[in-house]
């Protein structure tokens, strides 16, 4: 407990900053300025030696008396003050209560400070960038939207919780799973598989085939959120344990699987944290279908945006490894991605029974 | 009133023209085509004249009677005009009173539902001598109008008769008319009615009768109607008048038996327009083929100098010379291709632009008077283009702008000051703005799209004055655009004077007056929007310190002084801001109504501009414009320089030089520049804050 105090107390102190920043100008008659690394594209670099995706150093200004960002600072401000509340309080909260937290009509206008969650959700975002803190550190949590199921053994809020032992539902992975929140007193399973689709993990879990395997089966229910992906990467880190993806094949899975592995572009200030460096791909491979003998009439035309995605990310850096490119290219050749579900035109069981054990007996990833 | 053809006053100018040929419609027309043989001395018997009036019973459409609800708005509107033609050539300041009454038909009904109305119309004019009241009202095509080329609201000389037909059509009543020529003389009452085969006058009763007023003409019409108000109705009309004639006192009593009075604002009469000679570039060769006959001069060089304005003796022989005729020659002798030759001669030759003194024009002040009397608005603007020629004849072409909501109308919405939730948003006004047309002072109301002034109004780019403007419609914003043509001979496309036709020189007129105004108002809109812009800067910047320092304040843990920086980010703020700046675009340091000429502001403190005329009570306090530039017809600056009178308000940046496209980006270079500098000047100038004038 005592280090979750100090940390709090560095957040908190952080936040404070930011009003030093507002009164050390305002007695300098400067204009109160932060700066806030850009999130974006044009801001991140692969870092092919630790397999991350980094930001960079490129900063933005956002300064009060510029009309354009007058608003924004304002609001910056005021959300500070809310998550240095929260920090005092020792709360967490969603981002849409901080929104309706901060949100109220400026005196004698007609004005609010946030007409939308839109407009308070990348303040946050920024902040968490140029106070390098974790949204976690700042108390804020997503919605718990996975779910965890295998031989492994948590304390939370000072219950054991034994995810071997609740049925087929499984434990809902909360959304901060930092070490002070989310204890893993145990862990004896061989691997993590973490599966995109909800109903692929529910099938899994129904054929209790992280007994049969031993491993934890985690999923996201689509793009991971981050309490998924930080709980991923805590046990492959503490626990030493391999993580494989398994998602849809169509462009968007590949990137599902690259967010885990790599680092998303918007999140990249946390890819340190998050990243799995050594995750592999498991399936669905544009090059299953012939493999598994999948019809094809399961496939679905690819339409045009996934077909722009997917050039999009033949061109990123951390797709150029050669066995990457074919992935890419056959989807694109073949015209036609592939769902997860689709395996159970064969057999309900199919992935169960007939599919993950033979990728697992080959060895069949990607890397 | 009724002074349709004003013959009391005037008679010597009445015997050199023709006698009143009903030219439009005695054209003689063979009957039906024979479907079985018919000689043609049997056609011959069939063939016969066609009385006027008779044609004009079958054609009532042609003089505005379609439908009931126009034929009552016709009907008042020909008793006005004669009316207000009457008083102002007699010099007098017009009263009229309008009556509209139900003529119960049976069973009493609401003035909507009712079908049979009384028009009463009542001046204070000079009278009609009493040989002439028959012919006046029952007689079409009777008048003094139709032979002179001089401005005035009446041209043909059918309107009131004509009134007087459909009354008599519809309801089979007669005109009744009371008419006194002065004190001293007695009141005569009539009662005539129309023989339409012969459109001669018929006189039911005659007497003479008691009458309280002094001088005036009272004329009665019961006609079938239909009573509405909105738009194109008789109300909108007499308030239409009342803008465009200011000096005007107007009463008018509604059906409902309601009082509206549209006092009078302007306390000079119009000049008297004047009568000219055609010009030979108006006339098409007929004319002058019927002018050499007609003519009382002896000789070619005398006929063309006497009966022509423009032309002197000199340029008389010189036209001779060029058209190869003698100028001694005979006018009546000059046949075929000789009266060609010296047709196109005259065309040819480069003749001086027919006087223009014989227009009076409404004149800016008395259309800023009406305007503001009238419509409420916030920005009023009114130009008077120089005279021009169209077809030789010569015309003023005025237009005017009243624009935005009262500063007291604007304020009333936005009183309740609720929160916004999530989705809500403040409601566009998507309102258009809307044409008043007037020739020589008359309201149209009808066929506004076929109108020459509607058409310039589209054809502006009004996207340049800072409105809205979609696609081939009409700009968008509360506003009403006045654009009035006055001229000797207004060119209507039909009788019932309802559209102006569409002349290039016409337009061309228009366009240029709808851009001085539109140029002006852009200044005002641009103005108060940056006036605005910077101000809700200052403002946003204002009202965000508040929360800023509030939040820091909580961030430190409530341990702030909160009044030192809140002060300290002020200060910054209005030095990032426009400072003093903002109050001069606002207009409140420079005198008068920010260097626009011809316009009235209004604002939440008060009145601003040529507002002497507005209010005249309020004359004494008010702000006189830098303007006051006299009306005269005269000396008004050339033609292609629509703002080289503009009078600058003292400061550089109020020097436009509108040309045309390139108006635009080279004002905003000028406005820009010294925005700049004055903020390098004076980087710390404290301010005064001032609440925004124009709209939020």
């Amino acid at each position: 407990m005592a280090t979750k105090q100090k940390q709090a107390t560095a957040v908190e102190k952080k936040l404070i900053g930011l009003a030093d920043i507002v009164v050390q100008s305002a007695e300098r008659s400067k204009d109160p300025t932060f700066q806030i690394p850009i999130r974006a594209l044009s801001n991140v670099s692969f870092n092919e030696r630790k397999g991350l995706i980094e930001m960079g150093s490129k900063k933005q200004e956002r300064s009060f008396f510029n009309v354009g960002m007058a608003k924004k600072f304002m609001q910056t401000v005021l959300v500070a003050d809310a998550l240095s509340e929260l920090q005092r309080a020792d709360l967490t909260t969603s981002l849409r209560e901080i929104y309706y937290r901060t949100k109220h009509t400026i005196k004698d206008s007609h004005e609010n400070t946030f007409d939308t969650q839109d407009e308070s959700d990348p303040v946050i975002e920024d902040l968490e960038v140029s106070l390098a803190a974790l949204r976690e550190e700042l108390h804020v949590r997503a919605e718990n939207s996975g779910s965890i199921v295998g031989p492994v053994v948590f304390g939370d809020d000072g219950d054991r919780v034994d995810c071997s032992k609740l049925g087929k539902g499984g434990y809902s992975v909360p959304s901060i799973v930092e070490p002070e929140y989310l204890e893993i007193r145990r862990c004896t399973a061989d691997f993590v598989l973490l599966v995109e689709k909800g109903t692929q993990w529910n099938r899994l879990s129904e054929d209790k085939f992280w007994r049969r395997y031993n491993c934890i089966l985690l999923t996201g229910n689509g793009q991971p959120p981050r309490g998924v992906r930080r709980l991923a990467r805590r046990l492959h880190e503490e626990h030493r344990l391999p993580v494989y993806v398994l998602v849809d094949n169509d462009p968007w899975g590949y990137y599902i699987y690259s967010v885990i592995k790599q680092g998303s572009i918007n999140l990249a200030f946390e890819s340190q944290r998050m990243a799995i460096p050594k995750a592999k791909f498991m399936g669905l491979s544009s090059a299953d279908p012939e493999q598994y003998e999948l019809p094809r009439n399961v496939g679905i035309k690819l339409n045009e945006k996934d077909i722009a995605r997917a050039k999009e990310l033949m061109n990123y850096q951390w797709f150029q490894k050669p066995a990457w490119q074919a992935e890419i290219k056959r989807m694109l050749t073949s015209g036609l991605k592939y769902e997860l579900d689709a395996l159970a035109n064969k057999d309900f069981q199919y992935l169960t029974k007939k599919y993950l054990p033979k990728k697992l007996q080959e060895r069949d990833w990607l890397d | 009133m009724a002074k349709k053809k004003e013959s009391a006053s005037e008679t010597e100018s009445k015997s050199s023209a023709p006698r009143a040929n009903p030219e439009p419609a005695a054209t003689k027309k063979a009957a039906a085509k024979p479907a079985e043989r018919v000689t043609a001395v049997e056609m011959g018997a069939r063939q016969r004249e066609i009385s006027v009036s008779e044609f004009f019973t079958k054609n009532r459409h042609l003089l505005g009677f379609d439908n009931p609800r126009k034929a009552l708005l016709t009907c008042v509107k020909e008793a006005v005009d004669n009316a207000l033609d009457a008083c102002e050539e007699a010099g007098i300041l017009p009263d009229v009173t309008v009556r509209l009454e139900v003529v119960p038909n049976g069973e009493p009904v609401a003035p909507s539902q009712a079908t049979r109305f009384r028009v009463t119309v009542t001046d204070n004019g000079p009278g009609i001598v009493r040989q002439q009241i028959p012919r006046i009202f029952a007689k079409l095509l009777y008048g003094s109008k139709f032979h002179r080329l001089r401005m005035s609201r009446g041209q043909q000389g059918i309107g009131i008769s004509a009134a007087g037909m459909y009354g008599q059509l519809t309801t089979g009543k007669p005109v009744k008319i009371i008419s006194r020529i002065g004190p001293k003389a007695a009141a005569h009452f009539f009662e005539v009615q129309i023989d339409t085969k012969k459109n001669e006058p018929l006189v039911h009763e005659n007497k003479q009768i008691d009458w309280e007023q002094p001088r005036g003409t009272r004329v009665t019409l019961e006609v079938e109607g239909k009573y509405q108000k909105g738009r194109a109705s008789v109300d909108e009309w007499l308030e239409q008048t009342s803008i465009a004639n200011p000096h005007v006192e107007l009463i008018y009593q509604t059906p409902e038996g309601e009082t509206k009075e549209y006092p009078r604002t302007y306390h000079e009469l119009p000049p008297q327009p004047r009568e000219i000679k055609p010009h030979p570039y108006g006339i098409e060769f007929g004319m002058l083929l019927k002018m050499l006959q007609d003519t009382k001069s002896h000789q070619l060089s005398g006929f063309l100098a006497a009966d022509f304005c423009r032309v002197s003796p000199q340029m008389a022989d010189e036209i001779c010379k060029a058209a190869k005729v003698s100028p001694d020659a005979k006018p009546r002798d000059l046949k075929g291709p000789v009266a060609e030759t010296l047709y196109k001669t005259l065309q040819e030759t480069k003749i001086m632009a027919p006087p223009t003194n014989c227009i009076s024009p409404i004149g800016e002040k008395a259309i800023l008077s009406g305007l503001y009397k009238q419509i409420k608005g916030e920005f009023y603007t009114a130009v008077s283009r120089p005279p021009a020629v169209y077809r030789g004849n010569p015309f003023i072409i005025e237009a005017g702008l009243a624009y935005g909501n009262r500063p007291q109308d604007q304020n009333k919405p936005q009183q309740p000051a609720m929160p916004k939730a999530e989705g809500e948003y403040e409601e566009e006004d998507s309102e258009l703005a809307r044409v008043i047309r007037y020739a020589n002072r008359v309201p149209l109301l009808y066929q506004q799209s076929a109108c020459s002034t509607f058409k310039a109004v589209l054809s502006t780019t009004w996207k340049n004055y800072g409105l809205t403007q979609s696609r081939g419609a009409l700009p968008g914003g509360p506003m009403v655009i006045f654009v009035h043509m006055a001229s000797v001979w207004v060119p209507f496309t039909s009788e019932s004077k309802e559209a102006i036709a569409d002349y290039d020189e016409i337009q061309k007129e228009i366009t240029l007056a709808l851009r001085e105004c539109g140029r002006r108002l852009g200044l005002f809109i641009r103005r108060r929007e940056r006036a605005a812009s910077e101000y809700r800067r200052r403002n946003i910047f204002e009202l965000y310190i508040e929360e800023v320092v509030d939040a820091c304040n909580r961030l430190k843990g409530g341990k702030l002084p909160k009044e030192k920086l809140k002060e300290q980010l002020q200060k910054i703020a209005s030095s990032r801001t426009g400072g003093a700046k903002t109050d001069e675009t606002l207009g409140k340091t420079g005198a008068g109504p920010e260097g626009l000429p011809h316009s009235i502001i209004v604002t939440a403190e008060g009145v601003e501009g040529e507002t002497a005329l507005a209010t005249q009570v309020e004359a004494d306090q008010a702000t006189m414009a830098p303007t006051a530039e006299p009306d005269s017809l005269g000396d008004t600056p050339s033609v292609d320089e629509p703002v080289s009178k503009e009078k600058t308000a003292g400061e550089s940046r109020e020097k436009k030089s509108p040309k045309g496209a390139k108006a635009k980006p080279s004002q905003i270079a000028l406005f820009e520049a010294p925005d700049r500098q004055d903020r390098r000047d004076r980087p710390n100038k404290p301010t005064r804050v001032s609440k925004p004038r124009g709209k939020k």
